[in-house]
């Protein structure tokens, strides 16, 4: 299919739309032509999401005109969006999961059924052309994201759509995945589609886009071409004012041991060992970054540490206290208290359709003396909460679910931190935030550091790891192949580590 | 092996009604609707399609009017749950109380209306239930028996759990069906008119589940008119839907064994009380209901947003 290049595929003017009292967008224009690809560049809450999905039909917009080559259009459903060539990839996987990979793209298709068959034919056609690595038959509950991914992919090739839009898409990938991603896009504007990707990884943004939208709340703000900028001026422009974009790392004072890992071995769900013979000094007054890819067993060191799983064999001492075996009620009682974060925000640290003050409760309130709850104190440290983080929420009893990412990883470190921890476990406290929020994390953990907590810091951004951590943990297959100073490290380092190289210990 | 004959036809009987609740309740729950009106549902289609049977003398038309009211009890469903997001449990049993009080009304009124102390349907309409034989396949000694020996109804459900096999499993409509059960938002996205698809098959769901009514009043009661003819099997009906894994082909096998048991105090000897036997379908669908939850598959198991209402500008 040859499109005229350079034409606008979408154009946007004065796009305004309100939820209750928060203006989500108010008065946007952004046009993103043929055989080119927009960054659309913002802070959490700018309205990036829920402008993209007003143009594939989840809501409709206040007022505003949109134009779909050149055409005003009234979008009142993913189905029209469908029709006017529109496919969205959202953040969140719209895929069935005990589905097949060919059943998710035939649903909802117009026309006669077509023969599995010649669905199968057709579907691989389409993956080798595009170069995607995807088997047909495959359940999605089998797949890993990058996979579950290219199936969204799939979906929108299959139905010829020529505007694409992706919401977040790598933030869920390795950085072997992105690249791979971002060949595929490549190809896809050689074809001469129009492609907005959200993000806020800006050397995403430098590498991929040819132009870049930046939103910050909720108005658009400015549109530059990528070749003219760099990182820093995008950054200025996200956040609108200067910003340094170097992480702080205070000296450690004070450091002595505080939590001691001894031949830790742990099972995995599916009865594998998750983590092996692990040993490990958490010191008081430093970060001791985690580095390792996805599933090293990062999750059971963590929840091991927590009480949250059994431990197979090894002890974990806490001032030459032996906490293995003890639940994690009983742990916080005997006067030892872990902030963790667990990796999945909502589905372990808070209770989505809870405020904030009932969040904060959980932990307290078994403090709370006789049968009645007393909120007060809860609601004061909510508001505290609020003021100190710049929590973004309409009130402190609105339900989190409501909240945006960034806003609902605050409140859970910030509920952690509040109950004064001596250990601080993270993991991957910065994942899917935009950078003000990053900092916010990075300053509040550093701040932990200097109040002499022994903090663990489960990262997957290298960089961030190497400029935070005073210590670097690397994890492979469950083992520790090495516990490297940050200060003297490489990248190349860290990245043979992890692929299984072993390491004396610094 | 007579006895083995009887046994067998007495549990296909049984199992009938039950049949078309399963049904009704799978392609609801397909949906994602989890709805506990079944007993409801099957009761409105009791009374709606002996009425009409009373007065028409006609089994086109009492059937008709059977499988119509019970769409309408499902239509009271789905516009509260579907439209007005309400919780579908409550509304489930709001509709099942419901249900038993209308039917029970309607009836009676009709009753009193006739003038006569009992409601009988006519003559003509009672004998269009009786067996109809197939020439040939009935003649096949004991099979013919077995299997070709029945009244219309029971020919209706297993053709009618063979359709909807073939509806869910093999056309494009089942497949948007159950990915609006399983993920209402991807189906969404996809461009599947999710709110049409969800009332579509409520309804088509009553209707199945009407017919299970009708059977109630006018075969188990003799085509006399009893309050309450349903009593209860609309409430196995959708535990059995778990027993059957969703799969309507199944469903034929988890209303026949249900039906077995119901009627096994007739074939056993008479050593204790008979009210253990009143007891057995619901104490195995407990068991059913336990050993089930234990099992582990992805695929024969509930669709995942059953029981949740869509409301697709939710974040």
């Amino acid at each position: 299919m040859a499109l005229e290049k350079k034409e606008n595929a979408i154009e946007l003017q004065g796009i305004t739309k309100t939820f209750g009292s928060v203006v989500a967008n108010d008065h946007i224009n952004l046009e993103v032509r043929r055989g080119e690809i927009l960054a659309l560049l913002g802070e959490n809450g700018s309205g990036k999401t829920t402008l993209m999905n007003m143009i594939s039909g989840i809501y409709h917009p206040d007022e505003g005109v949109i134009k779909v080559n050149g055409k005003e259009v009234t979008i009142n459903s993913p189905m029209d969006a469908g029709k006017l060539g529109i496919g969205m990839i959202h953040q969140h996987f719209k895929l069935v999961d005990v589905f097949s990979a060919m059943d998710n793209v035939a649903m909802g298709m117009e026309g006669k059924r077509v023969k599995p068959k010649e669905l199968k034919e057709r579907l691989l056609k389409l993956t080798e052309k595009y170069g995607l690595e995807v088997e047909p038959e495959k359940k999605i509950y089998n797949m890993s994201v990058s996979e579950k991914q290219t199936v969204e992919i799939l979906k929108v090739l299959y139905r010829n759509a020529d505007i694409l839009i992706l919401d977040e898409p790598t933030a869920v990938l390795t950085p072997q995945e992105t690249k791979k991603l971002f060949a595929i896009l490549r190809k896809m504007r050689e074809q001469g589609s129009a492609i907005i990707i959200i993000t806020h990884k800006l050397n995403e943004v430098m590498e991929i886009s040819d132009r870049v939208t930046i939103l910050r709340k909720g108005q658009s703000i400015d549109t530059v071409n990528t070749c003219e900028t760099n990182e820093k001026q995008l950054t200025e422009l996200m956040v609108g004012r200067p910003v340094t974009l170097e992480i702080q790392r205070p000296k450690c004072e004070n450091v002595f041991t505080r939590l001691k890992i001894v031949d830790l071995s742990v099972k995995s769900a599916d009865g594998t060992m998750a983590v092996k013979d692990l040993s490990l000094e958490i010191k008081a007054g430093e970060i001791l970054g985690v580095a390792g890819v996805a599933g090293s067993g990062q999750k059971e060191l963590c929840e091991s540490i927590a009480g949250l799983i059994p431990v197979d064999k090894g002890a974990i001492l806490h001032n030459k206290e032996n906490i293995v075996g003890k639940s994690p009620r009983e742990i916080a009682n005997l006067g030892i208290s872990l902030g963790f974060v667990p990796e999945d925000r909502l589905g372990m640290g808070l209770v989505a359709s809870m405020g904030m003050v009932d969040n904060i409760l959980l932990k307290t309130y078994d403090k709370n003396k006789g049968i009645f709850i007393d909120r007060k104190p809860a609601r004061k440290m909510a508001e505290e909460l609020v003021k100190k983080l710049e929590v973004v929420t309409p009130g402190v009893d609105t339900p989190v679910r409501l909240m945006s990412g960034g806003n609902v990883q605050k409140v859970l470190l910030g509920r952690e931190i509040e109950s004064n921890p001596s250990v601080l476990v993270t993991a991957y406290p910065v994942r899917g935030l935009d950078i003000n929020s990053s900092y916010t994390i990075y300053d509040l953990l550093n701040e932990q550091k200097k109040k002499g907590v022994a903090v663990l810091f489960i990262g997957e951004d290298l960089d961030v790891l190497l400029q935070i951590s005073d210590r670097i943990m690397v994890m492979c297959h469950g083992e520790a192949t090495g516990i490297v100073d940050a200060k003297t490290t490489t990248k190349e380092d860290l990245g043979l580590m992890m692929a299984g190289k072993r390491r004396e210990e610094a | 092996m007579d006895f083995f004959v009887n046994f067998f036809v007495a549990a296909v009987l049984a199992g009938t009604p039950l049949l078309f609740g399963i049904l009704g309740e799978i392609i609801n729950e397909k949906a994602g609707h989890l709805n506990l009106g079944v007993e409801g549902m099957m009761s409105i289609g009791a009374v709606g399609g002996f009425v009409v049977g009373y007065w028409t003398d006609n089994l086109v038309f009492a059937l008709i009017a059977a499988f119509v009211t019970g769409m309408l009890g499902a239509l009271i469903y789905a516009v509260l749950t579907v439209t007005f997001m309400a919780d579908q449990n409550v509304t489930g049993l709001t509709l099942t109380i419901f249900g038993i009080g209308f039917s029970n009304f309607v009836g009676d009124f009709v009753r009193e209306k006739s003038g006569s102390t009992s409601l009988k349907l006519p003559e003509g309409i009672l004998d269009s239930l009786g067996k109809v034989e197939i020439p040939f396949l009935t003649d096949i000694p004991v099979l013919g028996k077995l299997l070709f020996n029945y009244n219309i109804f029971v020919y209706l459900g297993v053709a009618a759990a063979i359709l909807c096999a073939i509806y869910l499993h093999r056309t494009k409509a089942g497949l948007n069906v159950r990915a609006v059960g399983e993920n209402p938002a991807a189906a969404d996205a996809a461009g599947i008119p999710v709110t049409k698809l969800k009332y579509l098959n409520l309804m088509l769901g009553g209707g199945l589940c009407g017919i299970g009514g009708a059977y109630c009043s006018m075969i188990i009661c003799n085509g006399v008119w009893v309050t309450s003819c349903v009593n209860g099997l609309g409430w196995i009906a959708v535990a059995l839907v778990i027993f059957a894994t969703w799969n309507p082909n199944r469903a034929i096998l988890a209303a026949l064994v249900f039906g077995g048991f119901s009627v096994l105090k007739y074939y056993v000897p008479q050593v204790i009380p008979s009210s253990i036997f009143d007891m057995i379908p619901f104490l195995m669908t407990i068991v059913v209901l336990v050993v089930t939850s234990i099992r582990f598959s992805k695929e024969n198991a509930q669709p995942k947003s059953c029981g949740v209402n869509y409301f697709r500008e939710e974040r």
